[in-house]
């Protein structure tokens, strides 16, 4: 009873999405409402991955990678598995699915290489997301260069939305629990962090772990709103648009990078008519932001610490 | 027998492509502690240079021997220039920053080399022109060795031991050298460091415009997106050597370039792209600080 | 480094502000997304391919000969006495952009019809909207069957798989009498898995051996080492459905090797590059095609003219004569459909009967495949000479 008390504002929230949800779909078009799902999937890939890259300090760039194990598996699992079962069953279990063979695959990456430099993860990452497509590829049961579809419409607005708060719940509060300040702790500097007695390698194997599992669900998420998935999706340049948002929101601010996600989504669409010239805009972007403003759009606060009035903002 | 010699050639000469590549990334990687994520997007505008460059200057329709050495350098020259521009405008400023803001713009710099490249030089692909006819020099039962393969390994192997010599014989290598062992005691024995790194980006520069070059001789299709992949794989080599130690990185990459084709050949060829990274991730279990690098302990 | 958390505030209050602030984001993609509303004096097209990132190349032609075909179109007073216009749309060559691209052109533009996507996967993930929302959808290029299974308003206006792929295995068992084959697939690429699985099937049902299976991935220039193993296994003749971005390269790889047997392809293969790259060595290849160029139809003459003088001297490749073919399919379905209302112009694509198209004489099937004849071609001393022509 306590627990439910503490948590009714985010179950309230959380139960709120479906009347919003049906309300949205039947009075916006279904391109924004698609660009609004969207919003909501690459906000729960740049908070999670912000618990990596941003809270604990370590440097991903295979979350493409574990968005596929999740899409895949989660896919694979609709309609091998539960297929037939009602959406109200079968939707949590093909997340929980894509949730945790991402995770399991977090656990496999990390385990050898978050004991090394930083540096090592980031190339690690990245090879395993150039892995993963490759055993996709030839993984005739998974379709391979042929893609997988005719998954079952089971993620909307609202259970990608819901999905979304619990993620951004969970993590905002392990991040403000006294073990959180563990997993700075190992950011701001791990051989103080490893003095002051905190299993450093643990904290970066749990921060990498979560934050994988999320990934998983929102490629499971992903899966199921489009319907068909195909390695493509799920190529570096995934995993770096979700770093980007990640740094552009601010490194460590979980409002930061779900504002970053919904603006760069926005903005991708809006910038559309530029055709060829996108890319090349946006990593130009990327250079200028880390060379004037290295700190990201809020730095390490939160939008709820935002003084506006201040010349001592985010840095 | 003959099948194993023969993909000991392939692999030693594709090899000698990537050990070049890993040579720039060892070195920016141990002077800077960056990985330069761009490094393998220079090796597409060194080839991308050298087409256009044979192109202007006649050789293509006359092809010789002295073209490709003038192409070569001319493209080593230009993308010297590029590296050392690069770093100029977007590493240089960060350079007192977290190493992850490098990090991240190297990532920019590679993104805008890539889409811009397909910009300018458009996304299909583009036919090298052949500077030298390709034909067999031997044949001996299955064994066939082509004289471009010869030359991709003896540039190679030249280019590398023209950097050796400037790394050990030469002041500015010996400058190279203090300035990757401790940075800020270089700066303060009066070396500048600022005109080092910068050297360090042009000699790095060069050697993957060089394999880009020769890429195009070897394997006449290039686009803009070319350099993605080998990038990567060179990095893993330059690790799997030991990640700044350049013997190491020469040595990385042959092993790389032998073991792709040996997997490819007697493995599965569906597998090939992906043994780079396993052999990375084995060598981070097993040995990370590579075959030939120090283990060091981490000071407080 | 002063790091003030609201750990005073409680957590809950915190979330309610971060989500009202993601809600404030909202109408903001409402405003940020502008669509242009067609004007009614004339007819838009949606067009959406890949004209950046890893298959850019194939999206660019294909947008080269939609443009071409729309010029030409328009030259001739436009349909039904409207002009036309298409609006293109980039994809990056990712499935998820093509949904996004489809929606866009569908709902803020107000296109009465859409052509594209070169591969499967991406016209695989477009499809369902097109067929939701009632627009007809013709892809120029994707051959993988399943695309046209999506429903009843996605047509195609290429082979598919099934057809180029065992039409080739009949040509090499019966016509060149060869026994003994050797596969090197694209692996990153659908068409070439497909066209590689009909040939494995009806090769062997042929009675002939697939004596070696390889494999490579869309961009690699290194393939001596799949090219030495298929050696040693002595085959009569290598099958490499693939683009001749890597076609030719193997080739020429093949021959530095000393593996002389002939190659036979699909219809990846036509592109001049092919021989620029090959050089001598693509000579002896067969492969699959929509048209040759000795078959002296005026309308292949036409095009291949009109291509050279817009784009530089370039000659088209397959995916340039399939945009090309796609618009003017469209455009003949808007004639005869009298009007541009999606399910009217559906029936008049449904009802295309020996259309005469650059790739050949199309007729619509029963399942929306473009039926029409396939030509063997040989390459020999750099042109592509006409061997055989096979009725569907």
């Amino acid at each position: 009873m306590e627990l439910l008390k503490r948590n009714a504002v985010p179950l309230l929230l959380v139960a709120a999405q479906w009347p919003v949800g049906w309300l949205l779909s039947q009075t916006v078009n279904s391109y924004y409402l698609q660009i609004i799902v969207y919003i909501g999937i690459n906000a729960m890939l740049a908070v999670s991955l912000n618990l990596i890259n941003g809270i604990t300090g370590q440097f991903s760039l295979g979350h493409a990678g574990f968005m596929a194990v999740g899409a895949y598996v989660s896919a694979a699992c609709s309609l091998f598995l539960v297929n037939g079962w009602p959406a109200a069953l079968a939707l949590p279990a093909i997340l929980l699915a894509g949730g945790l063979a991402a995770a399991l695959a977090g656990l496999v990456v990390g385990l050898p290489t978050l004991r090394l430099r930083g540096d090592y993860l980031a190339i690690t990452t990245l090879g395993f997301g150039e892995i993963i497509r490759v055993v996709i590829l030839n993984t005739a049961a998974v379709g391979g260069a042929r893609g997988l579809g005719g998954m079952p419409p089971l993620s909307d607005f609202a259970s990608v939305y819901a999905c979304t708060i619990v993620c951004v719940l969970v993590i905002w509060r392990l991040v403000h629990s006294p073990l959180g300040k563990a997993f700075t702790a190992v950011r701001e500097d791990e051989i103080a962090a490893a003095a002051m007695g905190i299993d450093t390698t643990r904290y970066k194997i749990t921060a990498f772990v979560l934050g994988a599992f999320w990934a998983g669900v929102a490629g499971a998420l992903f899966a199921h709103f489009i319907g068909y998935i195909h390695t493509n999706s799920f190529t570096f340049l995934k995993s770096v648009e979700v770093v980007v948002m990640v740094v552009l929101g601010g490194m460590g601010s979980i409002s930061g990078a779900i504002i970053a996600a919904a603006v760069l989504t926005v903005l991708t669409e809006a910038l559309r008519f530029l055709a060829d010239y996108r890319m090349i805009i946006y990593s130009v972007l990327l250079i200028v932001m880390m060379l004037t403003r290295p700190g990201g759009l809020l730095g390490r606060h939160e939008i709820t610490q935002w003084r506006f009035w201040s010349s001592r903002t985010a840095r | 027998m003959d099948q194993l010699l023969q993909q000991l050639i392939n692999g030693l000469a594709w090899g000698a492509i990537y050990a070049l590549i890993a040579l720039g990334y060892t070195m920016v990687y141990g002077v800077l502690r960056l990985i330069n994520f761009a490094h393998g997007d220079v090796y597409m505008v060194g080839a991308m240079m050298a087409y256009y460059l044979a192109h202007w200057l006649g050789f293509a329709v006359a092809p010789s021997t002295i073209g490709f050495v003038i192409v070569l350098t001319s493209s080593m020259l230009i993308c010297g220039a590029l590296g050392a521009l690069i770093e100029l405008v977007a590493y240089r400023p960060l350079r007192n920053r977290p190493r992850m803001s490098m990090l991240i713009t190297a990532i920019g710099v590679s993104m805008l080399l890539e889409f811009g490249g397909q910009r300018v030089f458009g996304p299909d692909p583009k036919f090298f022109p052949q500077l030298i006819e390709s034909r067999s020099l031997f044949k001996a039962g299955a064994v066939v060795l082509t004289n471009i393969d010869l030359l991709v390994i003896c540039v190679s192997l030249f280019l590398m031991v023209v950097l050796r010599f400037i790394v050990l014989r030469t002041k500015i290598g010996l400058a190279v050298r203090a300035v990757s062992f401790s940075f800020e005691t270089s700066s303060l024995m009066g070396i500048n460091v600022n005109t080092v790194i910068s050297v360090t980006f042009v000699i790095g520069s060069a050697l993957a415009a060089a394999a880009g070059a020769m890429v195009g001789l070897r394997n006449p299709k290039i686009e803009p997106l070319m350099g993605v992949l080998p990038g990567v794989k060179a990095f893993v080599a330059a690790v799997l050597g030991g990640i700044g130690n350049f013997p190491g990185a020469v040595v990385g990459g042959l092993v790389m370039g032998v073991t792709e084709t040996l997997v490819a050949a007697y493995f599965s060829s569906t597998y090939r792209d992906a043994v780079a990274f396993v052999i990375l991730i084995v060598v981070l279990l097993v040995r990370p600080a590579g075959l030939f690098g120090k283990v060091t302990v981490e000071k407080v | 480094m002063a790091h003030p958390i609201s750990a005073r505030r409680s957590t809950t209050v915190s979330v309610f502000a971060l989500l009202c602030a993601l809600l404030c984001v909202l109408p903001c993609v409402l405003l940020c997304v502008t669509g242009c509303k067609g004007k009614t004096d004339e007819i838009v097209i949606g067009e959406f391919g890949s004209l950046t990132g890893g298959t850019a190349t194939f999206g660019t032609s294909t947008h080269a000969g939609v443009l071409q075909a729309l010029d030409e179109i328009n030259a001739r007073g436009g349909l039904l006495g409207k002009k036309v216009k298409v609006v293109t749309e980039d994809d990056q060559s990712k499935p998820e952009e093509a949904v996004s691209a489809v929606l866009k052109l569908i709902k803020q533009n107000n296109v009465v019809a859409v052509i594209g996507e070169v591969a499967s996967s991406r016209s695989l993930a477009a499809a369902p909207q097109c067929q939701r929302n009632k627009i007809p959808m013709l892809s120029p290029a994707s051959t993988n069957p399943k695309v046209t299974e999506a429903g009843d308003y996605i047509f195609r206006a290429c082979f598919i798989d099934p057809f180029q792929g065992s039409t080739m295995a009949k040509f090499a068992v019966n016509s060149l009498k060869l026994k003994r084959f050797a596969i090197l697939t694209d692996t990153k690429n659908d068409y070439s898995v497909g066209l590689a699985q009909y040939f494995r099937e009806t090769a062997k049902k042929l009675g002939a051996e697939i004596v070696a299976e390889e494999s490579y991935s869309e961009g690699d220039i290194e393939f001596k080492a799949q090219l030495t193993s298929i050696k040693t296994k002595s085959p009569e003749a290598v099958f490499v459905p693939g683009y001749y971005t890597e076609c030719a390269l193997i080739a020429r790889q093949a021959k530095e090797l000393g593996l002389t047997v002939p190659l036979l392809g699909g219809d990846g293969w036509d592109s001049p590059k092919t021989t620029e790259i090959g050089g001598a060595a693509v000579d002896g290849t067969y492969f699959t095609n929509h048209y040759s160029e000795q078959e002296n139809r005026p309308e292949v003459k036409k095009f291949i003219d009109t291509y050279k003088q817009r784009n530089a001297g370039k000659v088209p490749d397959a995916m340039a004569v399939l945009g090309y073919d796609s618009m003017m399919m469209m455009a003949d379905a808007i004639t005869r459909a009298g009007s541009t209302e999606g399910p009217k112009i559906r029936d008049a694509l449904a009802a295309t009967k020996n259309f005469a198209a650059v790739s050949g004489t199309i007729t619509i099937d029963a399942q929306r495949n473009a039926q029409k004849s396939i030509v063997v071609l040989k390459i020999d001393a750099g042109r592509f000479t006409f061997v055989e022509s096979v009725a569907p």
